[in-house]
């Protein structure tokens, strides 16, 4: 089957646990989420919902896993470009292993079609983002504490 | 994951070529990046072995396949390290001729 799929990894200095809260409190995702907030209640096939900075709805979804502290599964599509939201829904999953004194921190997106302009558009975002986590997850700070919205999200 | 590792893995033209061609297309196979280039299978698995232990690739098992896909995490590090604080000015700069403009007469 056609598929487009990014993996980011990156490996972060922190217990499963402390990595997994950061991931999941929707008062302190902002922070490394450059600004954009999540709504949701986590639970299991309940709602999930990525606002942008200016208030517009970014991406909807699903939650479809939630194991703390190891697995998280969203299902994603795109809501404010007509060519995005016409791919259809993503899925997004994000993966805690640890290792040592680290847990590495796996995030694979994909869709089920070809070339698609919905992961592409993400695979700009994924990168600062997962970096922000680590800074602030590492060292309290985040490396770029705000940004035009647009530039981190599809 | 230390910066060593990635310049390291980064410093040989052949590892460069294959990220370039994961660049292109991610999620490809030993055998299909093997396609076309001028190296032994098995130097092309001891190249990609580094590349994975800096991190540059990420693999994934589907069915009885390997994929592999380029990792850009850790090179988003390495360029936040140098460039990000001139982000940070640009950035500052925008938002005071924002409000510079914005502001009622």
């Amino acid at each position: 089957m056609a598929e487009s799929t990014f993996i980011y990894v990156t490996y972060i200095r922190t217990t499963p646990e402390k990595l997994w809260q950061a991931l999941t409190d929707t008062d302190f995702i902002p922070q490394w989420w450059m600004g954009v907030r999540t709504e949701t209640d986590w639970r299991v096939g309940g709602p999930w919902k990525l606002v942008l900075t200016d208030g517009r709805t970014a991406d909807t979804g699903e939650v479809l896993e939630f194991e703390p502290p190891r697995r998280l599964a969203l299902k994603w599509r795109n809501e404010f470009k007509p060519e995005l939201k016409a791919e259809g829904w993503s899925h997004c999953l994000f993966e805690l292993e640890p290792q040592g004194e680290a847990v590495k921190l796996t995030v694979t997106h994909s869709i089920p079609r070809d070339a698609s302009q919905l992961i592409q558009a993400v695979s700009g975002g994924w990168p600062q983002i997962l970096s922000n986590l680590k800074t602030l997850v590492e060292t309290g700070k985040p490396l770029i504490p705000q940004r035009a919205a647009e530039t981190a999200q599809a | 994951m230390n910066d060593d590792a990635v310049f390291r893995a980064l410093a040989d033209a052949s590892r460069r070529r294959l990220l370039d061609r994961l660049h292109e297309t991610s999620g490809q196979t030993l055998s299909e990046l093997c396609e076309g280039l001028n190296m032994s299978r098995q130097a092309v698995t001891k190249h990609l072995v580094l590349l994975e232990a800096a991190n540059l690739i990420a693999t994934r098992r589907q069915g009885r396949e390997k994929l592999h896909y380029l990792n850009p995490v850790p090179i988003q590090g390495i360029a936040e390290r140098w460039i990000s604080k001139f982000q940070q000015q640009q950035l500052a700069a925008l938002s005071a001729l924002k409000a510079a403009l914005e502001k009622p007469d």
